[in-house]
């Protein structure tokens, strides 16, 4: 989400901390106005047996939307406001090389279960950063899958998600 | 004595040959989670949580408190040889520690950091043993506006002491907001779960633990682009006894990095801050002052032994008063929820063997940690030189899998990933995870009070200073609340009144 808000920064090649830092404010002071017009709703006043339910949170969602402000106008107007870049685009994709990979995991974990999943996951990741020997990859990727196999389903007995693999082994 | 009695009942419940394997287990995990980037004692404990629901709680309490010993020990270890604080509270520990590992006395830097753990664990082992019985003698006469102003007081000196006040207020409100969501406990009514079924069991704090410190962590460590070079960790039996024996000069810097992280221990100021106060203390009383920085063994000493008293003194307030001083304390007391114990002054009378069995387990797995970590280092630092490229993958599928075991949901591992991107947006704009934590576990709880205090005063908020005990808390807790305020009025008080005194003088 944040990413559509940067703000081109030709000479440095990143994202400002000012920028990101106003946004992260911005973004939680919509938590907060959420949080206080759902517990307006469900009423956050006094009924006859006490407090209701929206009380507490309405306060805490007001609270939440004061100190966002205060944040907001600290990171864009203070004396000693920040003039660091939040991340350079170099950087950026370095996280995204890990934060895709991850999302695409979780989804396969979904579709195929886990241990199989955690199997590709470990062995793509080495081989697209470090190029390590087929050997290596699966030697790696598939012995820390059986690992777990063996600590969860056999040691613990605590079922994770499975897919046909493991259906084919009669689990 | 009674207290006696009943730790020495605790010495026989915590030496079963299961529970000291618990204690080993813990303490050789800790270390491996303290000693990897991404992972931590808040979130190694959260992963491994799920795990321990079929145990009986003692055995399941001893091996994450172990677990947490470890990994305080281990943030030495990464300090010392790789120059890299594997946890915030080690920072203090690479200023000496590096450049003594430099110079090719590591052994001496590690012996003295660990040796100095110990003894800053004794400490807040023996101030838990005789306070904490005392302190929940007392708390048993709390009511709710009491529990109210208690919680006010943590969640207060959180905003006071911190950096940043405003961004710890948002972090403690988003807190509050995440541990709202799903059925209301008083009225069984829906909130914020926006007809969205699968909110109705709210967002478990194990899942917003691992998703901010695990996968956010690896997020910023990816960014960092780790390189790990590490010093060699020549350590033997000749090395820690020369070192032993120059130790008992340091005395006094002993006692004073002790007593400071007991105080931040129990007062929510964190392993982190007392590390950095026991090395600053240390600097300014030191004969050798001005040499600390270039490798010094006072340097070393005196942050770990506070870090560890404070890790360990984090534990007092959550046993008596269901308060963590510390965010690995905040995630064990979200256990004793789980496994069923209701945290707070109760637990010393109605589960005697629980809290003495994990007193006596301090004692014990702090000499176990000691030797164990003694003598494993080389293999604990060898963990370090694995390429982050099968690190880091491993690391996010134990993430997955500690989200997943929570609730058997697949929707928790979205949602861990979800919080580890807040996570790593959080982390670099210095927003302060702990107080988020906090206010997870401690939400509800917080908010039942306060309800239940509203109810009994009929939505009077003089029911906080009802009586003298309520009122000192409740003025407490306001003034750590305008702590910097307070302190920013009263230096300028005084500015005015030097600047009135010159000018009469003129």
């Amino acid at each position: 989400m944040e990413q559509q808000q940067k703000q081109q920064d030709p000479h440095q090649g990143g994202v400002s901390e000012r920028a990101v830092g106003a946004f992260t404010a911005i973004f939680i002071f919509f938590v907060g106005v959420v949080m206080i017009v759902d517990n307006y709703k469900l009423g956050a006043g006094w009924s006859k047996d006490g407090p209701e339910s929206g009380y507490f949170p309405l306060r805490v969602g007001a609270i939440l939307c004061i100190a966002c402000v205060v944040v907001l106008l600290q990171t864009l107007y203070a004396k000693n406001r920040s003039t660091k870049t939040f991340v350079t685009w170099e950087r950026l994709k370095l996280v995204l090389k890990v934060l895709l990979p991850t999302i695409a995991y979780v989804l396969a974990i979904q579709l195929i279960g886990i241990y199989v999943a955690s199997a590709l996951f470990i062995g793509a990741f080495m081989r697209a950063m470090d190029k390590s020997s087929w050997l290596k990859v699966l030697t790696i990727s598939i012995g820390v899958s059986l690992a777990l196999f063996w600590m969860f389903e056999v040691q613990f007995m605590v079922p994770l998600p499975k897919g046909p693999l493991e259906a084919l082994f009669g689990y | 004595m009674e207290d006696l009695g009943s730790l020495f009942h605790g010495f026989a419940v915590a030496l079963t040959w299961y529970n000291i394997g618990m204690m080993a287990v813990g303490i050789i995990l800790g270390i491996i989670v303290g000693v990897l980037p991404g992972l931590g004692g808040p979130n190694g404990v959260a992963i491994l949580l799920p795990l321990t629901f079929t145990m009986s709680p003692t055995s399941a309490i001893i091996m994450l408190s172990c677990l947490y010993w470890g990994t305080l020990f281990a943030g030495a270890i990464t300090s010392i040889l790789f120059n890299i604080p594997g946890e915030t509270h080690s920072v203090a520990t690479t200023f000496d520690g590096y450049p003594l590992a430099h110079q090719g006395r590591a052994g001496e830097a590690l012996t003295s950091a660990f040796t100095g753990s110990f003894i800053g664990a004794f400490v807040g082992v023996l101030l838990i043993t005789f306070l904490a019985p005392l302190v929940a003698k007392f708390a048993l006469e709390f009511g709710p506006p009491e529990f109210f102003a208690v919680y006010l007081l943590t969640f207060s000196s959180f905003i006071g002491t911190g950096k940043d006040p405003f961004k710890t207020i948002i972090a403690m409100m988003l807190g509050f907001g995440l541990a709202a969501i799903g059925m209301d406990a008083v009225s069984g009514e829906l909130r914020m779960t926006f007809g969205w079924s699968e909110l109705l069991r709210g967002v478990a704090f194990l899942i917003v633990v691992i998703g901010l410190f695990g996968l956010g962590e690896i997020l910023v460590s990816m960014e960092e682009g780790l390189a790990f070079e590490g010093k060699s960790a020549k350590i033997n039996m000749k090395v820690v006894l020369q070192t032993w024996k120059k130790l008992p000069k340091y005395w006094l810097t002993l006692i004073r990095s002790s007593i400071i992280g007991c105080w931040m221990g129990i007062t929510p100021g964190g392993a982190t801050a007392a590390s950095f106060m026991g090395y600053g203390v240390a600097k300014r009383f030191s004969k050798n002052g001005d040499k600390f920085g270039t490798g010094e063994l006072e340097g070393v000493i005196a942050p770990e032994t506070a870090a560890h008293a404070a890790g360990t003194a984090a534990l007092l307030p959550m046993l008596a008063l269901g308060i963590p001083g510390s965010a690995t304390a905040a995630v064990l007391l979200g256990g004793l929820m789980i496994w069923g114990l209701q945290p707070g002054p109760l637990l010393f009378v109605e589960q005697k063997d629980f809290v003495w069995g994990l007193i006596a387990s301090m004692y014990l797995s702090n000499i176990a940690g000691l030797i164990i970590v003694l003598s494993t280092v080389p293999l604990f630092a060898a963990i370090l030189r694995i390429p982050f490229s099968i690190i880091a993958p491993i690391i996010i599928v134990v993430c997955a899998i500690g989200a997943y075991t929570v609730h058997s949901a697949m929707l928790d591992i979205w949602f861990m990933v979800a919080f580890g991107i807040v996570g790593y947006f959080l982390k670099k704009l210095d927003y302060p995870l702990a107080p988020l934590v906090l206010s997870v576990v401690l939400g509800r709880r917080t908010e039942t009070s306060f309800r239940q205090a509203m109810l009994g005063s009929k939505g009077a908020l003089d029911v906080f200073w009802s009586n003298a005990l309520v009122g000192t808390i409740t003025t407490l807790a306001l003034i750590m609340l305008f702590w910097p305020v307070v302190s920013f009025a009263w230096s300028k008080l005084g500015q005015m009144r030097a600047h009135a005194i010159a000018a009469k003088r003129a």
